[in-house]
């Protein structure tokens, strides 16, 4: 025991645990978002359930077992519940039941002990739908036009075709009034605002005016056709309609255009299952967002985040690079060079909120007031620049993540032996010359590594994006076919944003939770794959530098 | 090949040269400046925070517009001077019944206007309504009272403002009956909301009567209809020279120049009652309500203005209480002005000094001399950006007040303040509320508080498990297998901390609200059995022992962590039905007194932790790998076994690089925002329970700043939350560095 003790056995094994407790968190966590995540997606049973309520009738209930636990069961009787069982715990499930519009909530709590039959019906069909969230019932008819064309056996084929052929429909609207009708809009919000500049400006002469009027009215002309059109669309899509039966044989009429998707879950093949489970997948990442955001995909988020990546990738390179080789390569050592490490650390240490503020106070409302008072005139007292926007997101980040870059740039430099810098001098070549043609190429592994992880730490990056651009549904994404194309003003979607605001803020937050869930899988996939590139390129530098010190 | 080069005294040649030169020039340059641009970002953010913040720290200061004689001040006094929002045009009600509506930059009368008076009725009392309705009362000697109020409508005719002032009557032109006996009304307040109005009214014979109407609007042509009752309250009252009616119509303060005040109750015609009777202990020459009407500010002859608002005491009953008092020289007070949305004053005396003060901030923003005689009457505007004295000898100076932050200084941000309806002065941040009257409550402490609580919870976690991990990786493990364990937890540290936020709000939360018992049983049980592993192993014999090496002790110990972690989760239920009788909450609620709050500072502890175990781990872990290794033999040539080296030698030597790896996850841990918006309840508390949640500066920020108004007192106070934090990650930082700096020079040289 003395021996045991004095040897430091046990505090050796206590760090070993140490290490132990940090991996089991790291992969528990990842397993945990994993497992969540890509569960969502999964076609789940729909059960039916008969159910004895407090006041002693037995209801039917059909949903999906959204979630299960153990609770006393005397907590259980102590609030009121009449429950026959000698056992201590019973297990209560969350049954996602759908059918928002009849029963007014998604889900609903059942007691184990109190189910006196649980079933499963291969009929039950589970419709998406774009509002009022998931329909769980049994098909009977479809209709057209009020008069019934398939009913029985037959009638699931027919209501597939009737879902492709409205969903197809409903895609032409959605292009023509977000494509040329968004578009239209835009360019005579334009107009508006040239007249109202040619106004400003005193040059408002009769010709000028006279040519915006002659191409608004050219635009509204077109908007008439393109209305027309719509209206035509419109008809067509809400022909089609379904009758099905709710688990307590309530029928209910929903028309096929407020359909996305219609699937029997219960009869599915495990391949049909996959198929769903794929598509579901593709959706998730190419679809918007439908009802709040807590169904449909996050195309919008993902779109937003990368548009902010990049441009802050253009802004934040150059400045890192050419703080690093001024480091480097330029300033002496010494009083300067200890104040800029200083001020590296600190600017990688600042807490991000702060840069939110900054962005806030000295991009949006300084920089972007002026600008709007210089530029843009015509538009005030609506601000362009001087609100939240993808350009000052983009320039707070740039900021936040010029340590990242000169850190990586500099320890790429430092990996150079001196003998090639010397050799090119001693060939003649400048300072500059050398550093263009010789070390920049060979340190830009390095500069990439840089470049991906601050990538890496601004898509992840939330707080002070809430506070400089971000939204939580954007009208329209920053790139588009209008002129300037980019609209570096407009505010944006960000992943992870999406995940603080449908996690939190969200007025359904169970039904939303397992998208959270998916949308925080995505976005740590993207960062840890983006950490294993920057990892793996400078595990390969060092190893190409030291062969090159011998 | 060479003949495609140029001689090398050829002009061309020699441009050629001289071009190189220019762009290695301009490089040098470009890259000098992009390089002090690090210096300059980092100086940029400070010096615009502190120019954001400065504002608030800024001394008010006034200045004189104008000075001109009083209008249409012959023959009478003022009873009233007030002015329009723009401070355009100004009022002054006076003592004959007249109104004279002036210019208040040039003192021109624009309009004089007659009030309908009954004819032969002599004006007895007068009395203001709460500034912002702009309503007074005339009380006549014959019992009754006419209500006027000063009214102006805004038009722009051709971009141009207008304003066209006018008297109107809210309660109609004929003179409100109040006694029905008719007895002059010697003193008269006023009140009138949306549902109701009140007058009360003291007789020539000291009783105390009550006019309260009931407004009724009529659904057909929106005509509001009073229904009006008048009580009595007390009689034979002696001689009172001040009646103040609450805006709430709910309290009515007498008082008289010996510092006697009574306190009414006058909700209700049948219990209304007196509620208090007291004296100041000091004479009153002046008495006005605060803005909000919950203070009084009192004003004696000493020069000083005290704060008095109800104070409920032991038994709950109210009992007015002093709470601060300002000082503006030794002279009496002659008026006090109180501004319209905000809980500062204006007080005058007479010696023509006027003094700025502040309640909450307990500020005296300033005092001058403005006058050589007696200063008689204070208004102030409605945006307190302009202020009307009238002095004895009939002159008004018009002064413009530059005044925009007086809620700010440094016991209101920093000190314990009395706010208004509190028992006891107190810590609070609570920035905004839907009434206009509201007391902002600025203290930076509950969330100071809250951050350093939240840090603290946060290291407590972490700083064991990433030292401990970084000893064992730096020191003890295999090459192979750091290889592996150090990039992992370097993507620990990449991982976005909203998301961390959202599984510990989410997820943790609510597990742990239900398997406290179990976390507790693995707190206690993961270390036991480690040791008890280790005793055990070392029991065994040598030969299974030496088939694996220390080195490899982390990776055999994961399967006994997990088994640990779900025996405690298993005996969760057992345990809880056992030591706290199935119930953990309800049990730490009852048995302890201790609230539990599901988002708590354990949540938080364990995922900010989480975010900063691998900043301290990946920086202990360098400064223990790169203690020499001619040190640690050294100390194992001398006879140490490899615990005693690591504790004599080697974490000494690496000390500093822990050091350095503590501040700045304790940095981190501060500024670190998405975590503890997400896993507290963002309630400003202060309390240290680790059941309890907290708001942090950051989340403060976040949570605020987007509705907070561009320029207004809440957006620099938060900015001023902002430096706070940049200045105290700087400070940490910056020492942090300047130990690391100083530690290479040291291993340089080892």
């Amino acid at each position: 025991m003395q021996k045991w003790l004095k040897s430091g056995s046990p505090w050796v094994w206590l760090t070993a645990a140490s290490v132990s407790i940090s991996i089991i968190m790291v992969i528990g966590l990842l397993l945990l978002i994993a497992v969540r995540g890509l569960g969502h997606f999964w076609p789940a049973d729909v059960h039916n359930f008969e159910y004895l309520e407090s006041n002693d009738q037995v209801v039917k209930v059909a949903g999906e077992i959204r979630n299960s636990e153990r609770i006393a069961a005397q907590q259980i009787i102590d609030s009121g519940i009449q429950l026959e069982t000698t056992e201590q715990w019973v297990t209560r499930y969350l049954i996602k039941t759908g059918n928002r519009e009849l029963y007014g909530i998604d889900f609903r709590s059942i007691l184990d002990p109190l189910i006196s039959k649980r079933s499963q019906d291969t009929a039950m069909m589970v419709l998406e739908r774009h509002e009022w969230g998931n329909f769980y019932g049994i098909l009977k008819q479809v209709k057209v036009d009020g008069k019934v064309i398939a009913e029985g056996d037959n009638s699931w084929a027919v209501l597939q075709k009737q879902i492709t052929a409205t969903s197809e429909i409903y895609a032409t609207i959605h292009d023509i009034e977000q494509g040329e009708i968004g578009s239209i809009n835009y360019t005579i919000e334009r107009l508006r605002l040239k007249q109202r500049g040619l106004e400003l400006r005193g040059k408002d002469s009769p010709e000028e005016l006279g040519k915006i009027e002659e191409e608004r009215q050219s635009l509204q002309s077109q908007y008439k056709v393109l209305q027309d059109e719509l209206k035509s669309h419109y008809t067509e899509l809400n022909r089609a309609s379904l009758v099905a039966e709710t688990i307590e044989g309530k029928s209910v009429e929903i028309a096929i255009s407020k359909v996305v998707l219609a699937y029997q879950p219960n009869g599915m093949t495990i391949f049909g299952k996959i198929g769903f489970y794929l598509h579901k997948l593709w959706e998730f990442v190419s679809d918007d967002p439908r009802e709040a955001n807590t169904e449909g995909g996050i195309f919008p988020a993902i779109f937003g985040t990368v548009m902010m990546v990049i441009i802050m990738a253009i802004m934040v390179t150059p400045f890192g690079v050419i703080a690093a080789i001024y480091l480097r390569e330029y300033a002496k050592q010494g009083p300067v060079t200890r104040i800029i490490r200083i001020a590296v650390n600190n600017l990688a240490g600042v807490p991000s909120i702060v840069y939110g503020v900054f962005g806030l106070g000295f991009f949006v409302y300084f920089l972007g007031g002026n600008i709007d008072q210089l530029f843009f005139p015509e538009a005030l007292p609506a601000p362009t620049f001087g609100t939240p926007g993808l350009m000052w997101a983009s320039i707070t980040l740039a900021l936040l993540t010029v340590p990242v870059v000169i850190v990586s740039t500099e320890e790429g430099l430092s990996r150079i032996p001196k003998s090639i810098r010397e050799g090119s001098l001693a060939l003649g070549a400048t300072k500059a010359e050398t550093l263009w043609r010789t070390i920049i190429p060979m340190t830009s592994p390095a500069i990439m590594t840089g470049l991906i992880l601050a990538v890496a730490r601004a898509a992840g990056e939330v707080a002070p994006l809430m506070l400089v651009g971000v939204i939580k549904l954007a009208p329209a994404l920053p790139l588009d076919g209008d002129f300037p194309y980019l609209h570096l003003d407009r505010k944006f979607m960000h992943l992870g944003f999406h995940i603080y605001d449908v996690g939190f803020q969200s007025p359904n937050v169970e039904a939303a939770r397992p998208l959270v869930y998916a949308t925080a899988l995505l976005l740590v996939l993207i960062i840890i794959a983006l950490n294993l590139t920057a990892i793996a390129i400078r595990n390969r530098l060092r190893e190409k530098y030291k062969s090159l010190e011998h | 090949m060479a003949s495609a080069l140029p001689p090398i005294d050829s002009p061309a040649s020699r441009h050629h040269r001289k071009m190189r030169r220019l762009k290695d020039q301009l490089a040098k340059y470009m890259i000098a400046f992009g390089g002090l641009g690090v210096i300059a970002a980092v100086a940029l953010i400070f010096i615009y925070l502190l120019y954001v913040v400065f504002p608030l720290f800024l001394s008010g200061s006034i200045e004189i517009e104008a000075r001109y004689p009083t209008p249409a001040h012959s023959n009478s006094q003022t009873l009233l001077l007030a002015m329009e929002e723009q401070t355009e045009i100004a009022v002054r009600f006076d003592d004959t019944g007249k109104s004279t509506f002036f210019n208040t930059h040039d003192g021109s009368v624009i309009e004089t206007v007659e009030l309908a008076l009954p004819p032969g009725a002599k004006i007895t009392s007068f009395a203001a309504a709460t500034p912002h309705t702009r309503i007074a009362a005339y009380g006549l000697n014959d019992g009754s009272a006419v209500v006027v109020r000063h009214n102006y409508k805004v038009s722009y005719p051709d971009d141009i403002r207008t304003i066209i002032p006018f008297i109107d009557y809210p309660m109609g032109e004929d003179p409100i009956i109040i006694d029905e006996r008719g007895r002059p009304l010697i003193r008269l307040a006023i009140q009138d909301g949306e549902e109701m109005s009140m007058i009360v009214a003291m007789t020539d014979d000291g009783e105390l009567l009550v006019n309260s109407g009931e407004k009724e609007v009529s659904f057909i042509d929106d005509a509001i209809s009073a229904e009006t009752e008048t009580f009595s309250i007390a009689s034979d009252l002696g001689n009172y020279s001040y009646l103040l009616l609450s805006k709430e119509m709910d309290i009515v303060y007498l008082a008289n120049s010996k510092g006697d005040i009574s306190v009414y109750d006058v909700t209700d015609a049948e219990y209304s009652e007196q509620i208090e009777a007291l004296n100041l202990k000091a004479d009153i020459v002046s008495l006005e309500f605060l803005t909000g009407d919950i203070s009084l500010l009192v004003g004696n002859s000493k020069g000083n203005i005290s704060q008095w608002f109800p104070v409920r005491d032991d038994n709950g009953t109210p009992r007015l209480t002093k709470i601060r008092e300002f000082s503006l020289d030794t002279n009496a007070i002659t008026g006090i002005a109180t501004e319209h949305s905000r809980k500062g004053f204006l007080a005058i005396d007479e010696k023509g000094q006027v003094g700025i003060f502040h309640t909450t901030a307990e500020k005296t923003i300033l005092r001058e001399k403005l006058m050589d005689v007696a200063a008689k009457t204070v208004a102030i505007a409605p945006r307190s950006n302009a202020a009307m004295i009238e002095d004895q000898q009939g002159n008004l100076a018009f002064i413009s007040l530059h005044n925009e932050h007086p809620e700010v200084s440094w016991t209101s941000l920093w000190g314990e303040v009395w706010y208004e309806s509190y028992p006891e002065p107190d810590y609070i941040w609570q920035s905004s509320s839907a009434s206009n009257d509201f007391e902002a409550k600025f203290s930076l402490i509950p969330i100071s508080f809250g951050t350093i609580k939240a840090a603290f919870y946060a290291m407590l976690f972490a700083v064991p498990l990433a030292i401990f991990g970084a000893i064992y990786t730096a020191y003890f493990m295999t090459p192979k297998m750091r290889s592996v364990v150090k990039p992992t937890i370097e993507i620990m540290e990449a991982l976005p901390t909203v998301i961390l936020g959202f599984l510990a709000g989410l997820w943790l939360a609510p597990m742990l609200e239900t398997n406290l018992p179990a976390i507790l049983a693995m707190i206690l049980l993961l270390p036991l059995s480690v040791i008890a592993a280790s005793y055990i192993w070392h029991c065994m014999p040598a030969y299974i022992r030496n088939t694996v090496s220390d080195g490899w002790l982390a990776g055999l110990l994961i399967p006994l962590v997990i088994l640990v972690v779900w025996v405690s989760f298993s005996l969760n239920y057992p345990l809880e039905a056992l030591l706290f009788g199935g119930n953990t909450q309800q049990w730490l609620d009852t048995e302890l007194g201790v609230s539990f709050d599901q988002r708590n500072s354990l949540v938080v502890g364990i995922a900010m932790g989480f975010a900063v175990i691998p900043t301290i781990f990946s920086i202990t872990e360098d400064a223990i790998f790169g203690v020499p290794k001619h040190l640690t033999n050294g100390s194992l040539a001398l006879g140490a076994t490899t615990w005693q080296t690591l504790t004599r030698v080697v974490i000494l030597t690496a000390s500093p690089g822990i050091f350095t790896a503590v501040m700045i996850g304790f940095g981190r841990a501060v500024g670190e925002t998405m975590i503890v918006l997400m896993a507290t309840g963002n309630t400003p508390v202060m309390d240290f329970s680790i059941f309890q949640g907290m708001r942090t500066l950051s989340a403060n920020i976040a949570v605020e700043m987007p509705e907070s108004e561009v320029d207004s007192t809440h957006y620099r106070v938060l900015f001023l939350a902002a430096l706070v934090l940049f200045m105290f990650t700087f400070f940490f930082n910056t020492i942090a560095e300047v130990v690391r700096q100083r530690l290479r020079k040291k291993y340089g040289s080892l």
